[in-house]
């Protein structure tokens, strides 16, 4: 090819590239020429290359601090009807309020090999089944329901999609948040999951009935992570087998894997491709808890934090909008930002009341979005100027190398974040946590040094916590005399590749300048090694909480700048690294124990929706260097 | 369900959700108005009846006409650009040959402008003429005001206000629904034409759906075989490779 003679600056190459697209559909030269796209030489016009410029837009937008409306974007400004907060008690699974699942015999009996003939939607073999044989095994059903949000009598119970525990012969009602999962490692477990959705054209507005359910920070053989591809379709079902083991049981760490890759806080949702946000939205979300030797779940052992259910409590935030003309939820399907709701909901109710008795508890929390970020205080409404600090023992779920005290947590859409808070002392009075991040509209909190805070109880109080339990004992360690939890596993290896990925917007969601397809393997990863990633942010609007499933990795820069630990925790094994304006993180990955196919994604879901998203391949042998893929 | 006609079936999801019979517990609300399915509240929300103009001169309304019971992908371009519009264009002249009959029997695709004050009917008919957009297809025109407006609704805009004003960051994205259905989504218009029609079909009746799998099966195995018409794709530029 002549044209190699020349050495083609990198535009030069897109407006190449973007010709070769233009004669491919069969377009003329005297075409170009008639649109303005050619010159009589025969160049292209350098315009003809999707403009860089949209990573300059700037950053003097203006900022109103007026009540969040939907997306200011598309002009839609639905503002929900008022709600009377604080009616109703928070679900959790101390008194069943919220269930955990509870397992189920299945039948036919489940193989590593799909049961197509019986309706079995899967069709890849689990790769890890002789390996891990399961020991448990739970059935859960996905069908529509009606559920109250609120105690207050002018809403009406909302139709909503959810998980209901067991097959769809048990006829058992959903759950929203679905069934809490209570798991240990090397317990593996199989779940099979039903599709009894409504059919097409019942679903109230939003929502495709056609789902794969994604076990978010699951170590998971790739054909059981609920990869946004592998979706079943109603009156089929699909085995995911969770062998609930340590990352490097296959690897680094043969036969028992490395324990300082535990993880604590998962949680699980709907990822179909092109409707996650709607289906995660209507209520197919939840979450699941995996414990150890250390993180026991009993205050008197291990590492002894707050025992579980009664003191160890995990906490779903979501916002929503209800429709004052339907009286239902309503999500807004024309929409490119990110979504915003007016009305925030815990655990599946709005604005709820937790009561506690004086002493330490473990909260777990999660933002499920869909496009909110929080950050949430501890605030006491009878003294403003208190800072009430609490300790922060997790990022993404993982527990960090020790406890920090901290006064606040910022938690993006699928964040988490479990903290320890004392209420020692504290009987006969009454806190909120309390969300003081200012947000206006779907793309995030605002630009680097924009970024604002409400005043000490002028946010969003998302629960009441009163102190008016009994007085019990407390056998769980105080964080302030906690030293250590596990270690975090060595960043001092020399990575198989470096590799860069730029997070950008070109009209549509791009990363590398690429676009998302299900079949297209962006690059391939040989199993058990070390890579590290550079992701970039190339817009300042825009927040971007990235995510790849899978693997947890520690950030090694942010911004040149290594993870801080005050006033906000960044440093610790995550799987979302929360990408604000402009930002790079640097982060280190291993890849170990399983292969196959597995997707980075931003996790603002209308942006995954649309679609800011790639596959990458975990291959046995093999494996590409592209540092640009 | 599978043996249903399509006319049975349209009649009856559109009588269950016109009843408000969404397949779950309706309450019933002492003294309180009648409220609006979800489907009339995607219409007053989303689908505003404004006056079109298609490119070969024919009046129509956005809701009424064009959209309502329908199956339909909708962008929006201008003749002018010269960023991303030529690129998505020829891609969804390629979508249409792979989505072959649907088109114009009961998948409709639609491009509107961004520039009505520019793109005339006429303007948009030589636009059509010049990619090979065929039949199916119409391009759309229609007062600024209305077009402004039909944009925000559709949401083809941007929360970022200074990017919004600026046609040039206009978004590439293909939104794809099915109205009676309320089945809407949205994939960049510049994809792979592969995915772009998997993604467009992810809106289909259902009980299409098992010729729809067979259809992209085949565009995916003639991809992979590289038996795809037109030029090759390694043409060097000063050659003015032509199509024909």
């Amino acid at each position: 090819m002549h044209l190699l003679k020349y050495r083609l600056t990198k535009r030069q190459r897109d407006v190449l590239k973007n010709r070769q697209e233009l004669i491919k559909a069969g377009i003329s030269r005297r075409d170009l020429l008639k649109l303005g796209l050619m010159t009589s030489t025969g160049l292209l016009v350098e315009g003809l290359s999707v403009s860089r410029a949209f990573a300059d837009t700037t950053t003097t937008v203006s900022r109103s601090t007026s009540q969040s409306c939907g997306s200011r974007g598309s002009s839609l400004c639905v503002i929900s009807p008022p709600i009377q907060p604080f009616l109703d008690l928070l679900p959790t699974p101390r008194d069943g309020t919220w269930r955990i699942q509870t397992p189920t015999a299945l039948t036919p009996a489940p193989t590593a090999a799909p049961n197509t003939a019986a309706g079995e939607g899967r069709t890849i073999a689990h790769q890890a089944f002789t390996q891990f044989p399961p020991q448990k095994f739970y059935g859960v059903t996905q069908k529509a329901g009606a559920l109250r949000i609120t105690s207050d009598p002018t809403i009406d119970p909302q139709n909503l999609w959810g998980f209901a525990i067991g097959t769809p012969e048990q006829n058992n009602p959903i759950n929203v948040p679905g069934p809490l999962y209570v798991e240990r490692y090397n317990v593996p477990i199989l779940v099979r999951n039903y599709n009894r959705l409504p059919p097409e054209g019942q679903n109230g507005g939003f929502g495709k009935p056609s789902v794969t359910t994604h076990l978010h920070n699951g170590h998971t053989p790739s054909e059981s992570d609920g990869n946004p591809c592998n979706f079943f379709e109603i009156g089929q079902f699909y085995d995911q087998h969770y062998p609930n083991v340590l990352a490097g049981i296959n690897s680094t760490h043969p036969g028992t894997g490395d324990v300082q890759e535990s993880m604590s806080t998962l949680w699980y949702h709907d990822h179909r491709v092109d409707f996650t946000a709607q289906n995660t939205y209507k209520g197919l979300a939840g979450m699941y808890l995996l414990f150890n030797d250390f993180d026991t779940g009993d205050e008197l052992t291990g590492f002894h934090l707050p025992s579980f259910p009664q003191y160890d409590i995990p906490m779903v935030f979501n916002d929503k909008v209800i429709d004052p003309s339907t009286g239902q939820i309503f999500f807004d399907l024309f929409n490119l930002d990110g979504v915003l709701g007016d009305r925030y909901l815990v655990n599946g109710k709005v604005q709820p009341v937790l009561h506690v008795s004086p002493r330490r508890y473990r909260f777990r929390w999660l933002n499920t979005g869909p496009s909110r970020f929080y950050q949430f205080f501890l605030t006491d409404l009878t003294n403003l100027s208190a800072t009430n600090t609490f300790w922060q023992i997790s990022t993404d779920g993982n527990l960090t190398d020790r406890p920090y005290q901290v006064s606040s947590a910022r938690v993006a859409v699928a964040e988490r974040v479990d903290v320890i808070v004392d209420f020692t002392g504290k009987a006969g009075k009454t806190f909120y946590i309390e969300n003081r991040l200012v947000q206006n509209d779907g793309q995030g909190p605002g630009d680097r040094g924009d970024i604002q805070l409400f005043g000490a109880g002028q946010g969003n109080l998302l629960l009441k916590i009163v102190v008016d339990g009994p007085v019990v004992n407390d056998n769980s360690q105080n964080p302030a005399n906690i030293t250590a939890f596990y270690g975090f596993p060595s960043t001092n290896v020399t990575p198989r590749v470096t590799r860069n990925f730029t997070f950008q917007n070109r009209g549509d969601w791009r990363i590398n300048d690429k676009l998302f397809a299900c079949e297209d393997i962006r690059f391939r990863v040989l199993k058990n090694s070390v890579e590290i990633w550079n992701w970039e942010n190339e817009g300042s609007s825009w927040h971007h909480p990235v995510h790849m499933h899978f693997e947890e990795f520690q950030t090694l820069r942010i911004n040149g700048n290594a993870p801080a630990t005050s006033p906000l925790v960044q440093k610790g094994r995550k799987d979302v690294a929360r990408l604000e304006s402009r930002d790079t993180h640097r982060l280190f990955f291993r890849f170990r124990d399983f292969h196959g196919r597995y997707p980075i994604h931003c996790h603002n879901v209308v942006h995954e929706d649309h679609a800011m998203m790639l596959h990458l391949e975990i291959v046995d042998s093999g494996g590409d260097t592209n540092t640009r893929p | 369900m599978s043996q249903m006609s399509r006319r049975a079936w349209l009649g009856m999801a559109g009588a269950a959700a016109a009843a408000g019979l969404v397949g779950l517990p309706q309450l019933q609300r002492e003294g309180r108005a009648a409220t609006l399915t979800p489907r009339e509240l995607i219409r007053q929300r989303n689908l505003p009846n404004v006056v079109l103009t298609t490119h070969e001169g024919e009046e129509v309304r956005f809701y009424d006409d064009l959209v309502k019971d329908k199956f339909v992908t909708i962008n929006m371009v201008y003749t002018s650009c010269k960023a991303t519009c030529p690129l998505t264009t020829a891609n969804l002249v390629r979508v249409q040959k792979m989505l072959g009959d649907r088109v114009g029997r009961d998948l409709f695709m639609y491009s509107i402008t961004l520039d009505p004050e520019h793109d005339t009917p006429e303007v948009l008919n030589t636009y059509v003429k010049t990619f090979g957009a065929g039949k199916g297809w119409k391009f759309l025109t229609g007062k600024p005001e209305d077009i402004e407006f039909l944009r925000r609704r559709l949401g083809f805009a941007w929360a970022n206000r200074e990017m919004d004003r600026n046609k040039d960051f206009h978004t590439g994205t293909l939104r794809y629904g099915n109205e009676p259905l309320m089945l809407w989504g949205a994939v960049p218009g510049m994809a792979e034409p592969e995915w772009v029609s998997e993604c467009v079909l992810f809106a289909d009746w259902p009980q299409n759906r098992e010729k729809d799998r067979e259809r992209i099966a085949q565009l995916k195995s003639r991809k992979a075989s590289g038996a795809e018409g037109g030029a090759s794709p390694t043409a060097p530029i000063a050659h003015g490779h032509g199509h024909h």
